[in-house]
């Protein structure tokens, strides 16, 4: 028997109640110890977040998309162009290309995040849905293939499209306020927007969602001959992705600072890699194994940027070839395999005193 | 009695193979009715035909009075037709509770439902579907560590989860140990009469068919050979000669 069968559930609960705590402590502590690394560790929730919502079809439904940074950069877009254009002409203020400054008061700033922030999410859902049930009656590599092309359009789109500055890009509103202010709002907000995805996907993984989309990974066939909307439960998974992603679209460019269209906004070859990578690593069709993925990955990365500077693409290429070859399921699969029971996957009878009948299962 | 599916005259043919010729049939509500013939005689293409996996040649399905030869599988199913699988398919990386809570009939779903949890009496609906087949300890295990036989039967658990009107079971005692035939039997009985559930059975097993069904259509090179009550399926000299030819 392991310890974990004799923890009574209360004990469990308490000391899972006792982490999310310390993280919350942590998480809340850290910007203010380390104010040089507000903005790294603002990207590291945005990581999590990038993790998370891949994992949502990657990984709980077994459908590689490709395509994902499209809504990352569509609620990118979709942010400045309200921050911009609630005050001013968005075409004269990218046309001056940076040249005109919009200095908003902090409640103007808050107004338009506020706004961006939300048309944004629901524009990017808007986007997965309308592609969702275009493509997603697509099977598996099928699937995939086709969401390569997403990414790589929208960017191309936005880098000719003049209204949101085209080729040389687009530059969010001023943060209003004092030096540093800004590095820690985002902070605290990108913090925030990690949480609620994180809790958003659990509560859901828990009830017929989280079900339906296994289901389809295990055996889509299966699923279709019991009378699941398959259809309906993939198309729901991606705008449940999009949703998320095109807020931290949102914040990232505000973080950023300058929104490139190809190299900020409809970054295929860094996020739009980097979501597939993390979630691989954490262990893709687990709730945590995309969180610990993208701190692991995170980490990492900055550190080979600070000790390995001018051979760190290398190093991350190697990287990815070692997570790979060596954990195609990831550090959560991994442990997952070699300790099944941790997991909860162990043989239970019923407890004495239970109704052992048999006879009154058919009853029911 | 009425009828609670009619196929009439149904084809199917695969490139040069015919698979299904003119094979017409009808089950009437809460009769077990049993489909025997050697391999390869069209069986479980005719189950395929039924449920729509596949677009048929010709012919007409009607189930509950209404032509369903056009719908596809998920549609079939949440009319209340659910059908299990020759090879046996579950979820093989979900637990057994799993796979049983997914269950649930799909035929009212909202977008609020569909994110929404399984309320307690679906959860103790299941645990007592388990019990039934016998898999009550093994709730918690990954579905695919299950046994063949095993897994058979929690895929006719979670076809009863479905609540449907009528069951089509693809040789639902193929790979199940001898001895938990007997066992299996009787559930099926008790889905039929408790549960009033129809069933349409493909089986291999003689003993088991001739005791489980009322009626019996016989099928031999995607034809149909002989229909009647199981003594006189048993004694029809064609079907014994398909038999034999067949082996
Ligand atoms: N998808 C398919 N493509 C091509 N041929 C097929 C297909 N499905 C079935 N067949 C052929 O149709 C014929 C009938 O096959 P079917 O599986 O219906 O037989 P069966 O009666 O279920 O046999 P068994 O008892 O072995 O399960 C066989 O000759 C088979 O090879
Ligand atoms: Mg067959």
């Amino acid at each position: 028997m392991s310890e974990a069968t004799q923890t009574t559930g209360a004990a469990v609960k308490t000391r899972k109640s006792m982490g999310y705590l310390a993280i919350l402590i942590v998480s809340v502590i850290a910007p203010l110890l380390f104010p040089a690394y507000q903005t790294q560790m603002a990207f590291l929730w945005i990581m999590v977040v990038l993790a998370l919502t891949w994992d949502i079809l990657g990984g709980q439904m077994g459908y590689n998309s490709f395509g994902n940074i499209l809504f990352f950069g569509v609620g990118m877009y979709v942010t400045a162009v309200l921050q911009v254009g609630l005050f001013t002409d968005v075409t004269a203020y990218n046309a001056a290309k940076g040249g005109e400054v919009l200095d908003p008061t902090l409640g103007e700033y808050l107004l338009g995040l506020g706004v961006g922030l939300g048309i944004a999410a629901i524009a990017a859902t808007a986007c997965a849905a309308v592609f969702g049930f275009g493509m997603l009656g697509l099977r598996g590599h099928y699937f995939a293939i086709g969401t390569l092309g997403l990414g790589i359009a929208a960017g191309e789109i936005a880098a000719g499209w003049d209204y949101i500055g085209a080729g040389s890009g687009m530059v969010p509103p001023r943060f209003p306020g004092e030096t540093g202010a800004r590095e820690e709002f985002f902070y605290y907000l990108s913090f925030a927007l990690a949480i609620v995805t994180f809790f958003a996907l659990k509560r859901i993984y828990a009830g017929r969602f989280g079900l339906a989309i296994n289901a389809i990974r295990d055996d889509e066939d299966k699923a279709e001959a019991m009378g699941i909307h398959t259809t309906r439960y993939k198309a729901v998974g991606w705008c449940i992705a999009a949703f998320f992603l095109g807020i931290a679209g949102g914040i990232v460019g505000n973080i950023v600072g300058f929104i490139a269209p190809r190299d900020v906004a409809f970054a295929g070859v860094t996020y739009g890699v980097w979501m597939v990578l993390m979630a691989i690593l954490g262990g893709k069709g687990t709730l945590w194994g995309p969180v610990i993925g993208a701190a692991v990955f995170h980490i990492t990365q900055e550190l080979f940027w600070t000790y390995l500077l001018g051979w760190q693409r290398v190093a991350l290429g190697l990287l990815i070839v070692v997570i790979v070859v060596f954990f195609p399921q990831g550090i959560l699969g991994f442990l997952r395999e070699k300790f099944p029971e941790r997991f909860g996957y162990k043989v239970q009878p019923k407890e004495a005193g239970g109704s052992a009948d048999p006879a009154e299962g058919g009853a029911r | 009695m009425t009828p609670i599916l009619q196929v009439e005259k149904v084809s199917k043919s695969f490139g040069g193979i015919v698979a299904n010729s003119d094979i017409s049939l009808r089950v009437n509500e809460g009769e077990i009715v049993g489909v025997i013939g050697p391999n390869g005689s069209g069986k479980t293409t005719l189950f395929n035909s039924i449920v729509g996996s596949h677009p048929v040649d010709s012919g007409s399905v009607r189930f509950e009075g209404a032509e369903i030869s056009r719908l596809r599988v998920p549609q079939i199913a949440r009319l209340g037709m659910l059908r299990t699988f020759q090879q046996t398919r579950i979820y093989g990386e979900m637990t057994c509770m799993d796979n049983m809570l997914i269950s649930v009939p799909h035929r009212h779903e909202s977008l609020f439902s569909i994110l929404a949890g399984f309320p307690r009496e679906t959860h103790d609906e299941a645990e007592e579907l388990l019990d039934f087949v016998g898999l009550y300890a093994k709730r918690h295990l990954r579905a695919g560590e299950l046994s063949f036989g095993q897994q058979k039967l929690l895929e006719f658990a979670m076809a009863l989860m479905n609540r449907p009107k009528m069951l089509l079971l693809d040789e639902p005692t193929a790979g199940i140990n001898p001895t938990l035939i007997n066992g299996l039997l009787d559930r099926l009985n008790r889905a039929n009469k408790q549960l009033g559930i129809t069933l349409l059975v493909i089986e291999h097993n003689m003993r088991v068919i001739m005791n489980l069904a009322e009626r019996i259509y016989c099928l031999a090179h995607g034809q149909l050979l002989a229909e009647g009550d199981p003594e006189a399926v048993r004694n029809d000299q064609r079907v014994i000669d398909a038999y034999l030819g067949g082996q």
